[in-house]
Order: structure tokens, then C-alpha cells, then sequence
């Protein structure tokens, strides 16, 4: 071709210019761990779940969140969940309300009967769990939907163990643990209940492969208090168990319920719901120091529950009490003032904690126990091979989630025992933190509340205390989730590149970067909001 | 109930697009298939901001001018980088003919078109600072002047970079260029001199007159679109930071042009026929300092010994540009 004057070489594009050669990093999308799920003691994959709602696809945010936790609705009552503690939109504005959005998918579940996907073939396995409370139902999920032929014991009428015996129905309304327990049902799982195991060998002897022991700790801690013979003490959780079913105890016009947990808080709610004039809260430290959950000592004080800080019990005689006042000494332990106080009471609730029975145990001497938990190993599995264990029984948190993560992972590894393999937990990324994100890129965007019945009206039923959120208010919620460590396709790198080097795949697939262009210069990097894109030296 | 409006999409306006988005509401940059009227392979700095604002903005206009555009580019960087013989960079018409005469070379153009009949096609000028506000700011004028039909957009990176960061007219005081030392008392660019050509632009009453940064996508997009769909002399003032001039980390590019409007230093605003009529605001106030710590041209600022003096100084200049383009949210809205 004839060139004009002085041109001697054909137009090429720069595209002929790899200008890749002159990097020395690398811009790299990593998936890191967002702190919510590191604290979830199920383990959800919550901004994983969150991001598919934020579109709307609640059936499979839901299906997301189940692969985990088989109960959204309860989780989204009763956690107190550790993932808000620690949600990094806290430092921007306010944490995320997973757990409202928990709840809005789990009830929505339960309204448009969302169904657990069909178990994988059946295993051949045939496993014993004894106790139906949140930790045993859990495993029994997760065992079920690997194929294996489940069989739970409960001694109780129902299943639902502390769920229904000791959380009282006004904050897990029994129509929600109903429906989601019954799913738990349908998928096979065989529910032998009012069936007591007192001995665990012959229990075993029933023909079983593995079994998962999660009991609970069903019994009511005693103080020794001076009392003179016609004081009326109770203790907290056969309260709320009599009251659980039908038969509510005779508790008098003023109740003073002895303790600083969440039991007391609800044994107090539910004196106020049964007609008590006074409900008042005995604890020996601080409101700080009380291991209750600081939310329901809120409600419960909205309700008009009395406390009485930094005191004890001294001596229960009919009708009054003996309080010694206490004061926190230079390590923050409550010491006697030999200051005391008289109280009047019809009746003295214990609520001082709960123990594990350990009698259907009692001949299996290769069971290591300490301090009246069971030891278990990082698989969940006793000191006998084959027999795992969970929940309340043995050392932990005392949480219903903490039981379901415990019933979790105990079916992963029965499962993996079962196969003769060795269950390796996928390897957990790095956790990311706040100072890795870019928020500037975040609209301002205040947490959404739940509404709450007024403290007056809610303190004279057992009403739910707690509303869920509209559909709106939930997508607003999902919506305020910063991916922590994820990326959520906002674009940024692919626009920022001052060399075009970042390939946009499409929805859902997210980006690539083109080698051949990226100069390393790293304004992806500095630019992505969710910090999922990290710098990595090049191999020289 | 307390209840949100459902328009809330995380990231609002203010990253570049968004899954959530109807794609009509997307930006022209979110779009896979956006001109890329600047392709990869050109020789630009790593994180050159140059680079980036003239895709912004040309992939912009072509959007609006339904890919019927000319483009006219001044000597400098955009020039050199993208167009090392025989190789290009642009993916769109693009002319270059001197260092000083881009203003007058897109009047012509202009001019050809309207004699041909052909307005539909529209013409963008463009050029660096130093060919803007220095040796081509006759011919610029003389295009206001006339109201010829052109937008004109300044990449504005405070300096002569090409030829090895020079001082321009449009270098802030205290900055160290290669002819302005951080030396003697008053150490880089002397305070009280320079060109501020934005409100030049205005003095003209030309129809059209915005500022805006890299760091703010929507609203540069926003700003070519509405000027595209203008006629006669419009222009458009890109701040646009440099790493190799400016003495910044390449990763920091999109950040430190964010801090310079976040301080106030450079105020992003539009103005039509000479009266500003809106500005953007300030959505989270940073010191001066948080913007000049981050480029090795203030470091003389920091050390050997911390010059208050002259921070303050430029402390008032982003104050004084608060009070007269408004840049902060007026309490109680
Ligand atoms: C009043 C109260 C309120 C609480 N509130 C909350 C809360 O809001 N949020 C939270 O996360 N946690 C709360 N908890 C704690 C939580 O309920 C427990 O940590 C959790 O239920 C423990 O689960 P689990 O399955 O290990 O035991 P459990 O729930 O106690 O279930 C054990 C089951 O085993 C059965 N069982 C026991 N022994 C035998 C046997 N020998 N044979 C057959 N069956 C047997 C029992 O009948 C029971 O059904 C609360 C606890 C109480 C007491
Ligand atoms: C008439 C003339 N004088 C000097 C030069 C050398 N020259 C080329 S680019 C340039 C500086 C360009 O600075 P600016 O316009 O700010 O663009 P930048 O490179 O900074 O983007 C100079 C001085 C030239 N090409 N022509
Ligand atoms: S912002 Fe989202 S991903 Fe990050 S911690 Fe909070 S809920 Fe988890
Ligand atoms: S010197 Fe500055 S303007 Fe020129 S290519 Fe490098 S970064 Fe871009
Ligand atoms: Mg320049």
C-alpha cells in the first residue's frame, strides 16, 4: 500500500504492547473471611447468604443459610448473636441486623414451606442421638442429609429440649419451633420421644454405629440457703418447665428470682406474665458484670422487673428474705459488707445455673469427665470411639447456636468416622478487618430497628416481645452488608484501571485481570470496597 | 414499623456501578462494553490519572454523541503515551497537531463540520494543563471567545509532566516541581501566582463551565453528558493526579484525587453562562494535611522540619474555596 509522506510503518494498535512486563505485583481476588461468619459459633456464611438476598432471591439466601443452621425463625429470636458484636459496619455507622434478617428468611420459610433438599443416598449407617434438644436435633439434620438413618431420643413428650423448656414462648413462639423442628421430621429423621435413656451401653447395643450424646444440662444448680421450713423455694428451670406445661406454679404476689443469667432474666418476664406484682432480680455483682444477656435485662426492666445489684441471699424466711449488700472489691469480686436489708417475698426462685445429669453414664469409665462436663476431642468424640458428644454437656458456651455448630460438626465427623475418612474442614482464609475495607464507598446507612410491643402492654401476656421486619426493611438491612472480604460486583475495579486491564465476566462471575496489560499499579486494590482484592509479588 | 426506602444500593452513587442496579442506571464505565476509547497498551505511568480521566470522559461522550466524535489532543503526556509511532492507543477519531494550538485546531474542525452539514458529529478538544492554561491558553480564549462549538477538557495534573515535571500555571503553591525547588525560605511553588482557569473559563460566559476529578466517576460522567448536550464552548477542568509528578504512590491515584475535593483544596463545581450553579459537597472533611502528606512534592512540607506555616496557608486556600463555592452541607438538611 502507498503510505503518505514519511510514513513508513502500517498503524498498529498499543493492544501489540504488553505493558504486563513492567509489573513487579500483582492485583489478586482473594475470598477472606468476613468476621461475622469467623464468630458465628454455627459457622453460617453469613455475608454469603446476606449477598443473595440483597437481590431479593430469599428461597436462596435461605437455602444458603440452611446448609449450615436448619433453624433461621429460632436463630433469628434466640441467638444472641456474636456476628453483630463484631459486624465491621459498626465502625462505620451501625452493625448489620443479621440476625433480623435471619429471622425475616426463616419465618418467610416457614409462611411459603421451603423444603430441605432431598438426603444423599442412603449410607447404610445407622446413628443413636440421644436428646432433642438444639445441639441433637442439629446433628440429626446434618446427619440425616448425608444419607444416614437417624434415630433421636428425647425422655420429653416433644422435642425441642431448652428451646421449649426453658425459653419461654413470649421471645420463641412454639408455632416457629414447631414448624421448624417438623422439617427435621419430614426429612426421616425417626423421633423416639418419652423415652429416657438411663443406660447408655444398652443403648448402644441396639444395634447403632455411632452415637451422638447431647443431654443438655437439665438441672437446676442448688445454693445452700438457711430457710426456715415454710419458705417457698423453687428453682428456675422447673418454673419455666411447669409453666411450659400448663402448670404454672404458685410463685405469690412478690417473687425474687436468686441470679444473673439469662435464666433469672426469664423466670422474672414470666413471674410478671403470671400475675406477680413484683418481679425482683437478686444478683450478687453489677449489672456489667451479670452474665445475661444486656438486651433482655433491658426488656425485661421495660416490663417493669426490679433489680437488685450487688447482693445475696443471706436467709429465706415465709415472706421475707435476709439481703446482704455487696461491693466489688479491687479485682471486681463481690465481697460481703455485713450491711443487710430485709425483702419481702411469697416466693424464692434459684436460677444459679444448670448441671449436666450424668447418671445414664455411670458405667462407661473410658468417658473422661471434668468438672460435670464431658471431654471431647477437636472431632466432638468422647473418650470412646464411636460415641460423640455436644451442647450443654460439655464444656462450652451455653447457647442454643453454640449446640447447633457443636451438632454440625459432630455429624460432619460421625460421618467422616463412619466412612473410615478423616473429615478435613475446608482450610479457613485469613479474617478481614475493618482497616482493609474502603467504606468510603459505602452510602450512609443507619441500622433499621425492630419494632417491640410497648414494656406495659407485653408484661401481662406471652405475646412475642419481639416483631420481625417488613420485606422492605429486611432487603434494606441484607443491603447495608459491606462483603467483608467478598467480592459484591460493584464495578470498581473494572472502572478504575487506567489500563482497562480488568475483565468484567459478567453477574455472579466477577472480574479478571488481564495479565498482559496490568502494570501493577494497585488502584484496584486501594479501591475495592470489600477489600477482595489483595497485592501479591511476582515471582522474579 | 420503621421502615427504609428500598433504594438503598450499598454503595449508592459512589463506586463505579453496582449488581443491584437496573442497568439503565448504570454508569457508562460499569458497561462491558463501554468504548475503551483509551485501550490497554499504552505507555502511561502506572496509575497514571491522566490515563483514566480521558477514558472517563471520552467513553462518556461518546455515549452521548452516539459514537460520532473527533477528538483534538495538545502535546503532553496523553499525546505521547498513547501514540508512540506507529502504534495507537485510541479507539475513537483522534487528531494531534502541536503542544499549543488544540483549542484552535478543534475550532477549525468545528467549523469544517458546519460547512459540510455535518453537526451530528461533534468535536472534544483536549490537552494537560501546561497546554491549557500556558501556551495554548490564547487560542482557548479566542475559542470561548467565539463560542465555537467545542468541549474543551483540561487533564489537569499541576504540572509539565512530560517532559520531566515542569511548573505550569496551574502548580499549587508549595508544591516541588523540577523549576520550583523545595529550597530557601518559601521552598516549591511561590503562593499568590498562577492561573485559575475554571473561573477564566467563566469570565468568558462561555455556556458551559464544570470541575471534577477522577475520584468521582458519576459526577464526571454526569458533567460530559450534560455538556454534550450543549452547543458552543463549553469546558470541562479534570483534576487528575499523577504519581510520577506528584511524588504518590500509583495505588493512591483515585484516593489523593478524593482527598484534594474531601479538603476543599479543589473545589468541584458547575457553572453556566459565569455564575456557579452547583457545587458537590463535602461528604467527609479531611485536613489539608491527610491530602499533602501523601505526595513526596509537600514532603518538604513535613520534614526536616514541619512548616505550619505554610500548611496553614494552604489550609485558608481550602477554607476560602469552603465559603465560595459551599462546599459543606448546610447543617439542618
Ligand atoms: C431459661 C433459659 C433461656 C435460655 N435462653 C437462651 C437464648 O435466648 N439463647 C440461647 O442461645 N440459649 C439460651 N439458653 C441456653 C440454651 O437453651 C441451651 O444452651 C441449649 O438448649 C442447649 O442445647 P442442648 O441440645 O445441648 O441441650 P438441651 O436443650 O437441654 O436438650 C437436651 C435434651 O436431652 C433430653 N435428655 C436429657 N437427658 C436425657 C436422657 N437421659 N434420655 C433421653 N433424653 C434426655 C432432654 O429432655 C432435652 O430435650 C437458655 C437456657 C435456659 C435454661
Ligand atoms: C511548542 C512546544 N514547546 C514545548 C514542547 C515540549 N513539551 C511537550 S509536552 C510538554 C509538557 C506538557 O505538559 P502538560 O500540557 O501539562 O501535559 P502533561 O504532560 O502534564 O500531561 C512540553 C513542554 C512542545 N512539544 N512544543
Ligand atoms: S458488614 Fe456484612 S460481611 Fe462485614 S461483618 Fe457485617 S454482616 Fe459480615
Ligand atoms: S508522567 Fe504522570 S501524566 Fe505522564 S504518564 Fe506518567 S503518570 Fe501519567
Ligand atoms: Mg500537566
Amino acid at each position: 500500500m502507498k503510505k503518505p509522506y514519511a510514513i513508513t510503518l502500517d498503524v498498529e494498535s498499543s493492544l501489540a504492547n504488553h505493558t504486563g512486563s513492567w509489573r513487579v505485583e500483582r492485583p489478586q481476588y482473594v475470598n477472606l473471611m468476613p468476621p461475622c461468619n469467623n464468630a458465628c459459633p454455627a459457622g453460617e456464611n453469613i455475608q454469603n447468604w446476606l449477598y443473595i438476598a440483597e437481590d431479593g432471591s430469599y428461597e436462596a439466601a435461605w437455602q444458603a443459610l440452611i446448609q449450615e443452621n436448619p433453624f433461621p425463625a429460632i436463630m433469628g429470636r434466640v441467638c444472641y448473636h456474636p456476628c453483630q458484636d463484631v459486624c465491621s459496619r459498626a465502625k462505620l455507622d451501625e452493625a448489620v441486623g443479621i440476625n433480623s434478617v435471619e429471622r425475616f428468611l426463616g419465618d418467610l420459610a416457614i409462611a411459603k414451606g421451603w423444603k430441605i433438599p432431598a438426603p444423599e443416598h442412603a449410607s447404610g449407617f445407622r446413628v443413636l442421638i440421644i436428646g432433642a434438644g438444639p445441639t441433637g436435633l442439629s446433628a440429626a439434620y446434618h446427619l440425616r442429609r448425608l444419607g444416614h438413618d437417624v434415630t433421636i431420643r428425647d425422655a420429653a413428650k416433644v422435642a425441642g429440649g431448652m428451646m421449649r423448656f426453658g425459653i419461654p414462648k413470649y421471645r420463641l413462639p412454639r408455632n416457629i419451633l414447631n414448624a421448624e423442628i417438623a422439617r427435621i421430621q419430614e426429612m426421616g429423621v425417626h423421633f423416639q420421644l418419652e423415652h429416657h435413656v438411663d443406660n447408655l451401653q444398652d443403648a448402644i447395643d441396639d444395634g447403632f454405629d455411632a452415637v451422638f450424646l447431647a443431654v443438655g444440662a437439665q438441672i437446676g444448680k442448688r445454693a445452700y440457703i438457711p430457710a426456715c421450713e415454710a419458705a417457698r423455694i423453687l428453682d428456675a428451670v422447673s418454673v419455666l418447665r411447669d409453666v411450659e406445661d400448663g402448670q404454672a406454679p404458685l410463685l405469690g404476689r412478690r417473687v425474687v428470682v436468686y441470679g444473673g443469667g439469662n435464666t433469672a432474666v426469664d423466670v422474672a418476664r414470666t413471674a410478671k406474665r403470671l400475675g406477680a406484682e413484683e418481679a425482683i432480680i437478686v444478683y450478687r455483682r453489677t449489672r456489667e458484670k451479670a452474665p445475661a444477656d444486656d438486651g433482655e435485662i433491658q426488656e425485661a426492666i421495660e416490663e417493669g422487673v426490679l433489680m437488685k445489684w450487688l447482693a445475696t441471699v443471706k436467709h429465706a424466711e415465709e415472706g421475707t428474705l435476709k439481703i446482704e449488700k455487696m461491693a466489688l472489691d479491687a479485682n471486681g469480686f463481690p465481697q460481703p459488707t455485713g450491711e443487710f436489708e430485709e425483702l419481702e417475698a411469697d416466693s424464692l426462685v434459684l436460677a444459679l445455673g444448670q448441671e449436666v445429669d450424668l447418671s445414664l453414664l455411670s458405667n462407661m469409665t473410658d468417658l473422661q469427665i471434668v468438672d460435670g462436663t464431658v471431654q471431647v476431642d477437636s472431632r466432638m468424640m468422647t473418650g470412646r470411639a464411636g460415641i460423640f458428644a455436644g451442647g450443654d454437656m460439655v464444656p462450652a458456651d451455653r447457647t442454643v447456636t453454640t449446640g447447633v455448630g457443636h451438632g454440625k460438626k459432630a455429624a460432619r465427623n460421625i460421618d467422616a468416622w463412619l466412612r473410615k475418612g478423616e473429615f478435613t474442614k475446608a482450610e479457613t482464609p485469613e479474617v478481614i478487618e475493618y482497616e482493609k475495607l474502603n467504606p468510603w464507598y459505602y452510602s450512609d446507612a443507619p441500622h433499621a430497628m425492630r419494632d417491640r410491643l410497648e414494656g406495659a402492654r407485653r408484661a401481662t401476656n406471652f405475646d412475642e416481645v419481639v416483631k420481625g421486619l417488613d420485606e422492605e426493611t429486611a432487603l434494606y438491612e441484607a443491603r447495608r452488608c459491606m462483603s467483608c472480604g467478598n467480592c459484591f460486583e460493584c464495578d470498581n475495579c473494572f472502572g478504575v484501571c487506567p489500563d482497562n486491564a480488568v475483565i468484567k465476566l459478567g453477574p455472579g462471575l466477577g472480574f479478571e485481570i488481564n495479565l498482559d496489560y496490568c502494570k501493577g499499579c494497585g488502584i484496584c486494590v486501594t479501591e475495592c470496597p470489600s477489600g477482595s482484592i489483595i497485592m501479591v509479588p511476582e515471582k522474579s | 414499623m420503621t421502615t427504609a426506602p428500598i433504594k438503598f444500593y450499598q454503595v449508592g452513587s459512589y463506586a463505579i456501578g453496582n449488581r443491584l442496579l437496573p442497568s439503565a442506571a448504570g454508569s457508562v464505565q460499569s458497561d462491558a462494553d463501554r468504548t475503551n476509547a483509551l485501550t490497554s497498551g499504552h505507555r502511561a505511568c502506572q496509575g497514571c490519572g491522566e490515563a483514566l480521566g480521558a477514558r472517563y470522559a471520552l467513553d462518556a461522550a461518546m455515549r452521548v454523541a452516539n459514537n460520532k466524535v473527533i477528538t483534538v489532543n495538545a502535546t503532553g503526556c496523553l499525546e505521547v503515551f498513547s501514540t508512540p509511532y506507529p502504534e495507537t492507543s485510541w479507539r475513537i477519531a483522534w487528531l494531534h497537531s502541536l503542544f499549543g494550538n488544540a483549542p484552535a485546531v478543534a475550532t477549525g474542525i468545528a467549523a469544517a463540520l458546519k460547512a459540510k452539514g455535518r453537526t451530528d458529529i461533534r468535536v472534544v478538544g483536549q490537552g494537560g494543563d501546561g497546554a491549557t492554561v500556558d501556551i495554548g491558553f490564547g487560542a482557548l480564549s479566542g475559542m470561548f471567545e467565539r463560542n465555537d462549538d467545542v468541549l474543551y477538557i483540561c487533564y489537569d495534573n499541576e504540572a509539565y509532566m512530560n517532559t520531566g515535571v515542569q511548573r505550569s500555571g496551574a502548580t499549587p503553591p508549595a508544591a516541588r516541581t523540577s523549576t520550583t525547588q523545595a529550597v530557601g525560605e518559601a521552598p516549591g511553588n511561590v503562593f499568590g501566582q498562577g492561573k485559575n482557569l475554571p473561573r477564566i473559563a467563566m469570565a468568558h460566559e462561555i455556556p458551559y463551565v464544570a470541575t471534577a476529578t477522577v475520584a468521582d466517576l458519576r459526577d464526571l460522567e454526569n458533567k460530559v453528558e450534560k455538556a454534550m448536550q450543549m452547543r458552543g464552548a463549553r469546558y470541562l477542568h479534570v483534576l487528575v493526579p499523577c504519581p510520577l509528578g506528584w511524588g504518590s504512590q500509583s495505588c493512591d491515584t483515585v484516593k489523593i484525587a478524593r482527598l484534594a475535593t474531601e479538603s476543599g483544596l479543589f473545589p468541584v463545581f458547575e457553572a453556566e453562562r459565569g455564575e456557579v450553579t452547583a457545587s458537590k459537597k463535602i461528604r467527609r472533611q479531611v485536613p489539608v494535611e491527610e491530602y499533602l502528606k501523601l505526595q513526596a512534592r509537600y514532603g518538604h512540607l513535613f520534614s526536616p522540619k514541619r512548616r505550619d506555616d505554610v500548611i496553614d496557608h494552604l489550609q485558608a486556600m481550602a477554607d476560602r474555596n469552603i465559603v465560595r463555592y459551599d462546599l459543606l452541607e448546610s447543617a439542618g438538611e
